[in-house]
């Protein structure tokens, strides 16, 4: 079992917390024109990192607060644990906005925000809607 | 007992070949898909100059971890016609392979613990019947005919309500099938080379040309992917994604017990499903652990939960131990169904997406994959399963309709 530190309430066992899956991804900016292969990306398609990976979970017997962690998806490790809103905290993060790709993106312009409203959790542009090349058909 | 006292070691059931600079077709994954897709595509294809990639042993990864239930019962018409062919399969194949793997029909019951859970099993028992697959409902007096350990007392927090029943559904020695697989492959000349992990892949502009290994570059006109768990590992490799998401998904043995439990029993309300093992082993297993994974581990409180709702339904397991636990790690998607096809890249072929369910389908999973890659087109069978339902909103929505969560 997973021990998590959540920001508000300290060390607790896993079976307190729900998963909420891959952070920082971004709700669209503008719903209206996206293409079904974008909706479909926005949708279905959530990155599955062998590695660092940087989901939300929330505490939903103690603060019922969401965060964000860094966990090795390998190791099982917690790297991290920092805001939603916040950017991602390590070298990948700000590799992956530098080059722009995908819904990894660090939402370093967003203001911090513990509510669980994906659209608080970034405002990266292109996070919803670059795909890698090749995946279009 | 001295080395002379010991028996001959017995034949070995598939050569060891170096890998060839040079295949017609590469699968990677040697578990029972990518063995199986390797069979059809020699048997049924005339495709024998083709290798299977494994970067371990030979089915060591779910193939090795999977709880060998073997059903058909799902809700829609593409799984069922599936999962109903691949039954059908797997009946003939243990004469077609010249392998007992022991295959025992011994029914599985997928119990009704409330009334929404009796209402959606009725309905899956008469959506079953109009496909062909048999399935009968049973009462709780029924089902304690057919497993008289299973606890129908109405003093317990989600009584049996009755179930659903397939009665040609059941389990086979998993690691048995593989092997039954891999020494046809074998015959047929099919190249099965372990430790062998891919590192990338060679392409001449979209088209994938080659397969970039730990043990050198193979070229080859089609490469098929049947990794499971490792699937969007690969993708990325190859540049495109996958929308899979990884899982451990946990299971567990008891030590031996004489026979005692007769059927296969799965419960998706209290979440657990329970077989007897040949040898004796009571096999549980239940649902993924949440977060996403590649550790071949989960968390202790998950198989403590499993544990609760067996012992709760069969009270006779208070006094059994835990022998072993493990993880495999499970590629999920959203809709609950498998993703198996053509990719973004050409003659580049996908077989993933089947989650916690993969073992009952794989010898229908090898015929339509097979079928896949030598002709480029989908077979009937997978065609609704293509990875661009996604995108066209045709999802085959199974989570909580296969009679089982997931």
């Amino acid at each position: 079992m997973l021990l998590i530190s959540c920001p508000n309430c300290g060390s607790r066992d896993e079976t307190e917390f729900h998963y909420g899956g891959q952070a920082h991804v971004a709700y669209p900016e503008s719903p209206n024109e996206l293409t079904d292969r974008e909706w479909a990306e926005y949708l279905f398609y959530r990155d599955n990192t062998k590695g660092a990976f940087a989901e939300r979970w929330l505490h939903s017997t103690g603060c019922r607060q969401w965060f964000n962690m860094l966990r090795d998806t390998v190791t099982y490790e917690i790297q991290a644990i920092y805001p939603m809103g916040s950017p991602r905290p390590d070298a990948a993060g700000k590799v992956t906005a530098e080059t722009g790709t995908a819904s990894t993106a660090a939402d370093s312009t967003t203001t911090g925000s513990a509510a669980p409203s994906i659209a608080a959790t970034s405002t990266s542009p292109t996070s919803s809607t670059t795909a890698p090349e090749g995946a279009t058909k | 007992m001295s080395a002379d006292h010991l028996p001959e070691h017995p034949d070995f059931l598939w050569r060891n070949p170096e890998p060839k600079s040079s295949y017609d077709a590469v699968i990677v994954g040697g578990g029972g898909h990518g063995l199986a897709t390797a069979y059809f595509l020699a048997k049924n294809h005339g495709m024998t100059n083709i290798a299977v990639l494994e970067k371990g042993w030979l089915a060591g990864g779910n193939m090795a971890r999977n709880t060998t239930i073997i059903r058909s019962n799902y809700l829609w018409d593409e799984s069922a016609a599936i999962y109903e062919h691949a039954l059908k399969l797997w009946e003939i194949l243990p004469e077609e392979l010249e392998y007992d793997f022991l295959f025992s029909q011994r029914g599985v019951m997928n119990l009704a613990h409330t009334l929404g859970d009796v209402r959606e099993s009725m309905r899956r028992v008469g959506a079953n019947k109009l496909n062909g697959v048999d399935a009968e409902w049973l009462d709780p007096q029924q089902v304690k005919e057919l497993c008289p350990i299973l606890n129908i007392n109405d003093n317990i927090r989600y009584p049996v309500m009755g179930a659903t029943y397939q009665p040609r559904a059941g389990i086979a020695k998993h690691d048995h099938v593989a092997w039954a697989f891999a020494r046809k492959c074998d015959e047929l000349g099919v190249d099965i080379i372990q430790n062998c992990e891919v590192t990338g892949f060679v392409k001449d502009g979209n088209r994938v040309v080659g397969v970039k290994t730990n043990r050198g570059t193979i070229n080859t006109e089609k490469v098929g992917l049947a990794a499971a768990g490792h699937s969007s590992v690969l993708a990325e490799m190859a540049g495109f994604r996958l929308p899979i998401q990884s899982h451990p998904l946990q299971a567990l043995v008891s030590e031996l017990h004489e026979p005692v439990h007769p059927t296969v029993v799965m419960s998706n309300h209290v979440h657990v499903y329970v077989s007897q093992a040949h040898k004796g082993e009571l096999v549980m297993g239940a649902g993924v652990d949440s977060y996403n994974g590649y550790g071949q581990r989960g968390s202790f409180h998950v198989i403590e939960h499993q544990m609760a709702a067996a012992v709760e339904l069969f009270p006779i397991f208070a006094r059994a131990h835990v022998l072993r636990t493990w993880g495999g790690i499970v590629d999920t998607t959203l809709d609950a169904s498998p993703i198996v096809g053509n990719t973004p890249v050409e003659n580049m072929f996908v077989n993933c997406g089947w989650g916690t369910g993969g073992f009952k389908a794989t010898p229908a999973a090898g015929m339509t994959f097979a079928h896949n890659i030598a002709t480029g087109e989908p077979h009937r069978l997978n065609k609704p399963f293509a990875l661009e339902r996604f995108e066209t909103g045709a999802l085959i929505d199974e989570h909580g309709a296969a009679a089982v969560a997931h």
